[in-house]
């Protein structure tokens, strides 16, 4: 075995023989190919070598793409609905495909600095986004791109109702809600203590009025504006007749704020306006940390428009000419370029083609399409150049009508959703009965103290603690398994986690990795093993196909041969030293080597007159994958596979994972129904997937993980995202899920147990208003304290993963 | 005691000029990306667009 050498642009290894190298800060640097070697020849002379010493990871390997793929963007038609313009000036927002690290950003700045006409550039490298502006009269559009890619990233272009900066937006305003709240309430608490302090050793008259003033100087702002999604969330739940969660804190802080307003006026009676901050800093820090781990999730728009490209070449006659997608019509033709994707579905009318479907049915394989044959909008055109006549465009292509199910998925809440949501309902029903008939009774009793003694009645019995219990313990845990690798995007995942009986995986990028693997070579003939191998990988070279990727790995591999020839979907054929050598399906390998009598498993090799080989490929199962499915099992959850590749190849995985149970050749509606009947026998179902056709079950699952490598759609329809490449951490979370289940029902426990004494109390009149503002102050702050020992949890987390990888599904 | 008058406006006022600052901040996207500015300044600044236009590979003093 010989160590391979690794391209110093982009960690891809050197193909034996190829002497390719730049001289980087002194030091000459391998290369694997012209590209790396024109990126890094680029980058070292425009002075931004740094970028090699702080990356912290590889380069994406640049490609070669027809000049006339940009020229596209400089159209008017194209950029019309894509760019803003301000006099000379023109701006647009960029996706930058294959962006991994700071440095990718630095390195696409300082460049597109350096070109004349761009007068402003910002990259983003956690959202993998930019901003570009430029003088379009001085450069075109087409130039600054062609610039990008030259680098080895994949510019696309986003409309500027763009979801990324409708987060950003959410964000920013969440950000300011809370600082307000944060800084409102130390004020608020401030001046109330020394209110406390002055109603037990006296206090002036008019220095008490004066503090109390302020207090509501301040914390009306903060109602007003840290608290205003909660008013509003409760106006909205209202008007659609339900009680949720946000009815009794509203109603609550209203009733707080405007009782201690009034008391300000009326110059006797408590106030309350410290308990208002508090309640809406602890609540907004809650919703500020559910709302960060959401937005980390990938947006549906990103899938989407990976997928389409942005113009296709029309063929008239024999004139070609490259358009807008939006140009097409339903019966033109266009030619689909190798390594391009189809612009719409159509029907193959030209060269019969190898189509890689993986970002539409998750599976890396490529597959045979003969002429008069369907293909799909957004899949890719992997063996050559193809012709397509087009069938249908825009929402009535398969790709729109998998949106459509996933929409339609994500709509149906699960029921363990419901019965929360039923739960406090009846809860908040509860504490306004509550309070309703202390009212009356006082009113009857002693109309004098009616109103104080309700008040306490609401604050004592104030939904803080209980309110609090789960989104705290939830919070907690999100972080906790955050550090470990694994994003939860939804509130509710932990908890249904927690009850999950059952888990559903799909097989390739799931259970698998995802990259094929030369499992087994056996010898057939007079060559051996080694040797057969070595011509495989030569012929190998040649070729595009996924399959070629498991040749890199053999050791010392023949040249390409120089009469290489591929038949799609068959096999591969050339010559070494005047024999002719076949690679490929049985059938394909017997027209040169004889008769067919063997089973047709695998590849196999042959030349004139001869069997060679048999060669096994397979895609290799996650490390640790058995592991997780054995303390699965441990837990009391049965495993299944549910995939859409053939039954050979998912019975040869779930053997090794240790799974018996499996199902094949599963469309996405399928999986759907195989979820919905487990779930109907009364499993609470974890479903685990990654390509675009698992979005729609992911999204109707109970519960969901999307692999971090498999596509946006899917990860935007998943409760989690697993960032690690470990499937054991998926274990861990159903034990920490666990945990803060018992946690959260310790909280209620407590918070119940704190509302049943304190409301009869109140009710009977003995609390006044300010012990019960501590009380249930203390009580929230106990709540925090022991859902926070979920954060402190070292019993099964281990290092955090390197840098989650990015990975963005390639539609190039 | 009559200090606090005066003091507590003054804090207000402190107070006020810091969420002012605060959310000017956040507007300006200071807190959009936490980690590259941090790093950025590790990296020496070559030659950038205002002292000339694509000079090539010549080390600029710093």
């Amino acid at each position: 075995m010989q160590a391979t050498t690794q391209c110093f642009h982009c960690g891809e290894p050197v193909p034996a023989g190829l002497q390719l190298s730049v001289r980087i800060a002194g030091e000459s640097r391998p290369m694997c190919c012209e590209g790396c070697k024109a990126a890094a020849e680029f980058i070292r002379d425009a002075g931004l070598a740094d970028y090699y010493r702080f990356r912290d990871s590889p380069a994406p390997r640049p490609e070669a793409a027809p000049d006339d793929t940009w020229t596209t963007y400089d159209r008017p038609e194209v950029q019309l609905p894509l760019l803003a313009r301000r006099g000379e000036s023109a701006s647009v927002n960029l996706l930058l495909e294959g962006l991994r690290c700071s440095a990718c950003g630095w390195l696409i700045e300082r460049r597109l600095e350096r070109l004349s006409g761009v007068t402003s550039i910002a990259v983003n490298p956690a959202t993998g986004r930019g901003h570009l502006e430029w003088r379009a009269a001085e450069l075109s559009l087409s130039s600054i791109l062609r610039a990008i890619h030259g680098l080895g990233y994949r510019p696309h272009l986003l409309g500027a109702a763009d979801t990324l900066e409708v987060a950003v937006r959410e964000r920013r305003q969440a950000m300011k809600r809370l600082a307000l709240a944060g800084l409102g309430m130390t004020q608020v608490m401030m001046f109330a203590v020394a209110l406390y302090a002055g109603a037990f050793d006296g206090m002036d008259p008019i220095l008490r009025q004066y503090l109390r003033l302020v207090s509501m100087l301040v914390a009306t702002p903060v109602l007003l504006y840290s608290g205003r999604p909660f008013l509003a969330g409760a106006w909205s739940s209202l008007r659609s007749g339900q009680f949720g969660m946000d009815v009794p804190v509203t109603l609550a802080l209203l009733l707080a704020w405007s009782a201690s307003t009034f008391n300000v006026f009326a110059g006797q009676g408590e106030v309350y306006f410290d308990a208002v901050t508090t309640f809406i800093f602890l609540l907004s820090l809650g919703r500020f940390a559910e709302m960060a781990a959401r937005h980390r999730a990938g947006s549906t728009s990103d899938a989407l428009l990976r997928l389409q490209p942005a113009s296709a070449i029309r063929l008239s006659g024999d004139a070609t000419e490259r358009v807008p997608v939006a140009d097409l019509r339903v019966g033109d033709t266009v030619l689909v370029p190798v390594g391009e994707s189809f612009p719409a579905d159509g029907t193959l009318v030209g060269g019969a083609t190898m189509v890689n479907e993986a970002m539409l049915t998750g599976e890396a394989q490529a597959l045979k399409r003969d002429l008069g044959e369907a293909v799909l909008g957004g899949s890719v055109n992997v063996a050559q150049p193809a012709r397509v006549r087009i069938d249908a465009l825009g929402h009535q292509t398969v790709l729109a009508s998998i949106v459509r199910l996933l929409e339609r998925a994500q709509t149906e809440r699960p029921a363990i959703a419901r019965l929360a949501d039923r739960w406090s309902s009846w809860f908040v029903g509860g504490v306004l009965l509550a309070a309703t008939l202390v009212a009356v009774a006082w009113l009857l009793v002693d109309p004098a103290r009616a109103f104080g003694t309700t008040l306490s009645v609401l604050v004592v019995t104030c939904p803080c603690a209980l309110s609090l219990a789960t989104p705290t313990a939830i919070t907690a845990a999100t972080s906790s398994l955050a550090r470990r690798g694994l994003l939860i995007t939804r509130a509710e995942t932990i908890e249904t986690l927690a009850h999950t009986s059952r888990a559903v995986l799909d097989k390739t990028g799931t259970l698998t990795l995802g990259e094929p693997l030369v499992n087994r070579c056996t010898r057939l003939g007079s060559v051996d093993a080694d040797r057969c191998l070595q011509i495989a990988a030569g012929l190998e070279r040649t070729s595009t196909h996924p399959i070629a990727r498991a040749f890199r790995q053999v050791a010392n591999p023949l040249p390409a041969p120089a009469d290489a020839r591929g038949e799609a979907g068959e096999g591969l054929e050339g010559s070494y030293g005047g024999i002719r050598y076949r690679l490929g399906r049985r059938d394909f390998v017997a027209v040169i080597a004889g008769t067919a009598d063997r089973r047709d498993a695998g590849t196999y090799l042959g030349r004139d007159g001869e069997w060679l080989a048999e060669i096994e490929i397979t895609d290799t199962l996650r490390p640790g994958a058995r592991a997780a499915i054995l303390r699965l099992a441990r837990q009391g959850i049965a495993t299944e596979i549910a995939s859409g590749d053939h039954a050979g190849a998912v019975a040869d995985i779930a053997a090794q994972a240790g799974i018996t149970e499996y199902h094949a050749r599963l469309r996405p509606e399928d999986k759907i129904a195989l979820v919905r009947a487990r779930e109907a026998e009364g499993d609470t179902v974890l479903m685990v997937g990654d390509g675009i056709n698992d979005a729609p079950v992911l999204a109707a699952a109970s519960v969901s993980i999307a692999m971090g490598a498999g596509t946006s759609l899917a990860q935007t329809s998943a409760g989690a995202v697993l960032m690690a490449a470990d499937l054991d951490i998926i274990p861990a979370a159903v034990e920490t899920a666990r945990r803060t289940v018992g946690v959260i029902r310790q909280n209620l426990g407590w918070a119940v147990a704190y509302n049943v004494i304190a409301l009869p109390l109140a009710a009977l009149g003995y609390v006044p208003p300010w012990a019960a503002a501590i009380g249930m102050s203390t009580s929230s702050l106990l709540v925090v304290a022991n859902a926070l020992r979920l954060r402190s949890d070292t019993t099964t987390a281990r290092a955090a993963p390197a840098v989650p990888a990015r990975v963005t599904g390639t539609a190039a | 005691m009559s200090i606090l008058y005066i003091l507590i406006p003054l804090g207000l006022v402190l107070v006020a000029f810091g969420v002012w600052a605060f959310f000017w901040a956040v507007g300006s996207g200071q807190f959009d990306d936490l980690e590259t500015p941090g790093w950025s300044v590790l990296v020496d600044e070559h030659s950038g667009r205002e002292d000339g236009k694509e000079t090539g590979g010549e080390e600029s003093e710093p």
